[in-house]
């Protein structure tokens, strides 16, 4: 009964609190219209929402995160056994390869949304190296796929490069400027990094605007060719079959590489640096170096994503590269879990594809999108799917330790 | 560069440096008492802007008198989105109060997103004509030879009495000498029985009345908003607040101003592109080499 009390009061103060905004609206011959709907529909929905959040701090779960329903556990479980995982892994890859030639799902507008969703997944997996496993928080990512993107742009319209220079000079390009941006934010930590990254995100996309007469400023830059193969003719349809497939490859590769970077030295140093600075410089873990590498390696990703994403649209302008771009990755990786591969790569698919698909979200996207971020802070701060630590187990005491 | 011109860009850039000023204490308050940069406050302002469009448009839909709508308009704005200060500190940060540093900072990206975007579906992704509210004081300025507007000298009067209240209200009432006692040290605030709840709700409440205040004045100042203000407006004050000193009252002031100024004499003489820029290269030099700021104390890394 005190619960229901309670959830009424929290559904009037949150009509109250929005009934400006959202009960009123100004028309242009400047009568206004009041829309009561709307906020009979919000009380409604904050009645219920207040009833799950008060179950939720009462039932004593405070310190104990939201558990997942037995079938998703059970299901990661099954997951995490090598052999279920190899053969997942392989229907899903030949699922993957196949997907051109389905013709429900086989059209040419659909493999756009997939090479985004791709391209979204190189980033977030990207993204994931410097804030999920390093623990800095980067809030400028999209000023490396945007210089990624230009890189391609301005290379191809001015000096005439293939898509297949301009994918390693991207990359290289985008590792400077993380080394350029990571040399002077080492001393910085926590908020004042992420507000510096916003910062220099925010520069390089201003600058971008702004300097008209090499980028067009906010008209961009068009007519970028799509991948090449060896000089044969391609039509759209194919240069697109085409670059998703290579966008598949380049996903693979990114996981390949990035999950085998996890358990390497420099994995495990920055994974020791998200844990603890100071304890990991008293271990004799060179602060400096790793984290400009956690920098150089991350960036890499965004600029060859940066890559794909000019050649997949052929068209690049600032507007795709404003400071909502990075808050997205950043929400995918948030989602997915922190450090977590499967988990940020799972995390960019669902919130590409979900409001690509369920169209009455795509309005909603960027709202649901900043909803996800604060709820899974409180609910469920590791994400979707946890990072998995390394572990050893000691099987028997002759010394054999066996790495899990 | 006739001296004319000079005054000209200097009182346009106090203006604006007080409108600064005036977001930069909420930054500076809230990382004061909890030590989070509350990046949704930049989108608190814009909503502050917003409450008092649609306040002012219904006034006068009702055919209510136009001196009394400015000041129902602001109060009304003030009073919401200080309802929404609160709401969003409740929702948003108190359950991350314990949690890891970054938690709460991923979690204020969120609600500024959120924010924006509510904000555009509720109401419009286009800019809105914003009503003029501020009363015509013409006798006064042809004494100044007109390098004032009416809006700037009403944003400069307004902005620098609230400030002064603020500044009194911490220094000399009992609910500012507790806040001064939580900023210092939250568990000693406790044992000597203040509740630190309390105190961090009010100065989410005043932070955001500062940057409604904010928004009021700046949106009659321009005459247009759109639900985008709010970040840029936000990442400017907060760079005001670090130039000061994040965490210290006086020098979120000192910052605003300075900042404000140094943007109306590079948009003057320099380059006219560049102002955003130059706000943003400035927080990265400030905080690369001066993170404590003008007025700021150091802080001391503890292991």
């Amino acid at each position: 009964m005190k619960r229901i009390v309670h959830a009424l009061v929290a559904a009037v103060w949150f009509m109250v609190l929005c009934s400006p905004i959202m009960g009123l609206q100004i028309q242009p011959d400047k009568s206004v219209v009041f829309l009561w709907k709307r906020l009979a529909a919000l009380g409604v929905g904050i009645f219920f929402a207040s009833l799950l959040w008060q179950w939720y701090f009462s039932s004593q779960r405070a310190s104990v995160s939201l558990r997942m329903p037995a079938a998703v556990t059970s299901a990661i479980g099954l997951f995490k056994q090598k052999k279920t995982r190899r053969a997942g892994l392989g229907i899903l890859l030949v699922f993957m390869l196949l997907i051109p030639f389905l013709p429900v799902i086989g059209s040419i507008y659909q493999i756009s949304i997939l090479i985004s969703a791709l391209i979204y997944v190189m980033l977030a997996l990207g993204l994931n190296i410097v804030v999920g496993l390093a623990g800095q928080l980067v809030l400028g990512y999209a000023a490396f796929y945007a210089i990624g993107a230009y890189t391609y742009a301005l290379l191809t319209t001015y000096f005439g490069f293939g898509f297949w220079i301009c994918l390693p000079i991207g990359g290289v390009m985008t590792i400077l400027f993380g080394l350029a941006l990571g040399f002077p934010v080492l001393r910085l930590r926590g908020d004042y990094l992420a507000i510096v990254t916003l910062g220099f995100g925010e520069i390089v996309r201003l600058m971008l605007l702004n300097w008209v007469s090499i980028t067009g400023g906010s008209h961009g830059i068009s007519n970028i060719p799509k991948p090449g193969l060896f000089g044969i003719d391609m039509d759209i349809q194919q240069a697109t079959v085409y670059l998703y497939y290579l966008c598949v490859a380049a996903v693979i590769v990114a996981i390949v590489i990035i999950s085998r970077l996890k358990n390497s030295r420099v994995g495990l140093a920055l994974q020791a640096l998200r844990e603890d600075e100071i304890a990991s410089e008293a271990m004799g873990i060179n602060l400096t170096r790793v984290k400009l590498a956690a920098f150089a390696l991350s960036s890499a990703w965004a600029g060859f994503a940066g890559v794909f994403f000019a050649a997949k649209t052929s068209f690049v302008n600032p507007a795709s590269f404003t400071f909502m771009e990075s808050a997205m990755m950043l929400s995918m990786v948030v989602l997915g879990g922190m450090g977590s591969i499967t988990g940020v790569t799972l995390g960019a698919l669902i919130l590409i594809l979900v409001p690509e698909y369920l169209r009455a979200f795509a309005d909603y996207r960027m709202l649901l999108f900043g909803l996800v971020m604060v709820l899974m802070m409180i609910f469920r701060p590791q994400g979707l799917i946890t990072g998995e630590r390394r572990k050893y187990h000691v099987t028997a005491l002759d010394g054999k330790g066996e790495a899990a | 560069m006739d001296f004319q011109y000079f005054i000209e860009l200097f009182f346009g850039g106090l203006t604006r440096g007080s409108i600064y000023a005036l977001i930069a204490l909420g930054y500076t308050l809230v990382y004061g008492i909890i030590g989070l940069i509350n990046f949704a406050h930049g989108e608190i302002y814009m909503i502050g802007a917003f409450t008092a469009l649609l306040v002012a448009g219904l006034l006068g839909y009702l055919g209510f008198p136009a001196g009394g709508i400015l000041i129902v308009a602001a109060l009304a704005a003030i009073v919401w989105t200080s309802a929404y200060g609160y709401t969003m500190e409740k929702i948003a940060y108190k359950p991350l109060r314990n949690a890891p540093r970054l938690s709460p900072l991923i979690s204020a990206i969120g609600m500024s997103t959120f924010l924006q975007n509510y904000v555009l579906l509720a109401q419009t992704p286009d800019f809105v004509p914003f009503p003029m509210l501020l009363p015509d004081i013409d006798w006064l300025l042809e004494k100044f030879n007109y390098v004032l507007g009416p809006s700037d000298f009403f944003i400069l009067v307004v902005s620098f009495i609230t400030m002064i209240c603020l500044m009194l209200w911490i220094r000399y009432t009992r609910m500012g000498k507790a806040m001064r006692a939580t900023a210092q040290n939250r568990t000693m605030a406790m044992l000597l029985g203040i509740d630190a709840n309390h105190i961090i709700s009010v100065t989410f409440i005043v932070g955001s009345a500062l940057a409604a205040l904010g928004g009021v004045l700046i949106a009659s100042h321009m005459g247009q908003i759109n639900f985008g203000i709010g970040f840029l407006a936000g990442m400017k004050a907060f760079t005001a607040a670090v130039l000061g000193g994040i965490g210290s009252v006086p020098g979120a002031v000192l910052g605003g101003l300075t900042l404000g100024l140094a943007e109306s004499f590079t948009t003057g003489y320099v380059a006219g592109n560049y102002e955003d820029v130059l706000a943003f290269c400035l927080l990265i030099l400030i905080l690369i080499f001066r993170p404590d700021g003008i007025l700021g104390k150091h802080q001391v890394q503890k292991v």
